[in-house]
């Protein structure tokens, strides 16, 4: 393993831990996109909940949420307790800090989701193959994504503002991309429009991430 | 190791430091004093890279792994014992023998036996050891300290000014304090900020 991995590994490890120990993070996501899904099984009339379009968008509005709530917390210790520096000081490659914190959150998300899929598919309807790959794939993206304005967030007193206002546009791509591949007959392409995102997103992200951590 | 020239730092509107010149020679020991606000924590955190001069020229001639940092902040995760932290300061700073160096730094900071509690446990003191602990693990060439000696008891207090006693024939030092007397007759440059 490079060093670069082993750093990876070190920092995504200890936000695991930290989570096992506070358990703060994934069951507010677990509550939240369990909430989301019933209030909107209430909210919306029967007659539309037969639009798979319809259908489609609340199971992507409830991950983009949900995600949104996990991100605000992603940086939460280090933004607290001034962890940031202490990492920064470090002599391993800065990009290693946000692709760990991204691999966390996509821990997250992937325990939220292995919850909120078959509930989905309990108050409404089951969830295709193409769904579950375009929901893994959206994962990325929002952690990748998620983890780069988090901390940019992270260093502003509005952060809990600051954060949605960032990452929502930036995140229409996905729920473009996400509802197109749960609904359309042939997904590939829409999947592969997740994959793009995804690359692109990526490496800017791990490109900036240096310059949002330093003055 | 240190060369400032006209060096400035302002947030905003809010000047803190104006037109610093600062020489401190590798192994120097810099001792910078001056009321709240005065601008030393600012100066330590432009010294370690955290912030980055609004005007003059800054050169610390250090790689980054090679600055050990003591903030206002312990800087190590609560939820995490004193090993586990210090077990990932490790790694980040690729220290070989971790584990020994991580005993041997516990056992002469007092945190052997609390070694596995959560740092949330400690109190102010000790995770200000801990957090010296951690700044000292990678054995630094250059370590900045801001208030060391705040929240420490008499004994954590004694024991720093033995610490610090050894480390300034070694190693190059800058130390912020409100208690310049305990460690003044060490300075070998004296800054006042006011």
């Amino acid at each position: 393993m490079t060093a670069y991995a082993r750093d990876v590994v070190a920092l995504a490890r200890k936000d695991l831990l930290v989570e096992l120990r506070t358990r703060e993070t994934v069951p507010a996501m677990l509550l939240f996109v369990l909430s989301a899904l019933v209030v909107f099984h209430f909210a919306l009339p029967a007659s539309t909940q037969g639009s798979d379009i319809a259908v489609a968008g609340l199971l992507w509005m409830s991950i983009l949420f949900t995600a949104l709530l996990g991100l605000t917390r992603s940086f939460f210790a280090e933004r607290e307790h001034g962890l940031l520096e202490a990492l920064v000081l470090a002599p391993c490659e800065r990009s290693a800090i946000w692709l760990a914190k991204a691999l966390s959150v996509m821990c997250f998300l992937l325990v939220m989701e292995l919850i909120a899929i078959p509930a989905f598919a309990l108050f409404y309807e089951s969830v295709s193959g193409a769904t579950v790959a375009a929901v893994v794939l959206a994962d990325i993206g929002i952690a990748t994504v998620g983890s780069l304005l988090s901390a940019v967030a992270a260093a502003s007193r509005t952060r809990e503002l600051l954060l949605p206002l960032l990452f929502l546009p930036l995140a229409i791509p996905i729920i473009v991309g996400g509802v197109g591949a749960s609904v359309a007959d042939a997904p590939g392409r829409y999947l592969g429009f997740l994959g793009l995102y995804d690359a692109i997103f990526a490496i800017m992200s791990w490109a900036s991430f240096e310059y949002v951590v330093t003055e | 190791m240190i060369r400032a020239r006209g060096l400035a730092k302002r947030y905003g509107e809010k000047e803190v430091l104006r037109g610093l010149d600062l020489d401190v020679p590798i192994g120097g020991f810099l001792l910078v004093t001056g009321k709240n606000g005065s601008g030393k924590s600012t100066l330590l955190r432009l010294l370690a890279g955290l912030l980055a001069p609004s005007e003059g020229e800054l050169s610390v001639d250090v790689p980054r792994g090679e600055i050990g940092y003591v903030g206002h902040e312990p800087l190590v995760y609560r939820e995490l014992t004193a090993v586990e932290n210090l077990e990932l300061y490790g790694r980040l700073y690729r220290i070989s023998e971790r584990k020994e160096r991580i005993g041997m730094l516990l056992e002469r900071y007092g945190l052997w036996d609390a070694r596995h509690q959560r740092v949330s446990t400690y109190s102010r003191g000790m995770q200000q050891r801990l957090a010296l602990c951690r700044a000292l693990l990678h054995d630094p060439a250059l370590i900045l300290l801001d208030e060391p000696f705040s929240a420490l008891d008499g004994e954590g207090v004694q024991l720093l000014d033995r610490e610090l006693s050894e480390i300034a024939r070694v190693r190059t030092l800058a130390v912020a304090s409100h208690q310049p007397e305990r460690i003044e007759a060490l300075a070998t440059v004296r800054l006042a900020l006011s």
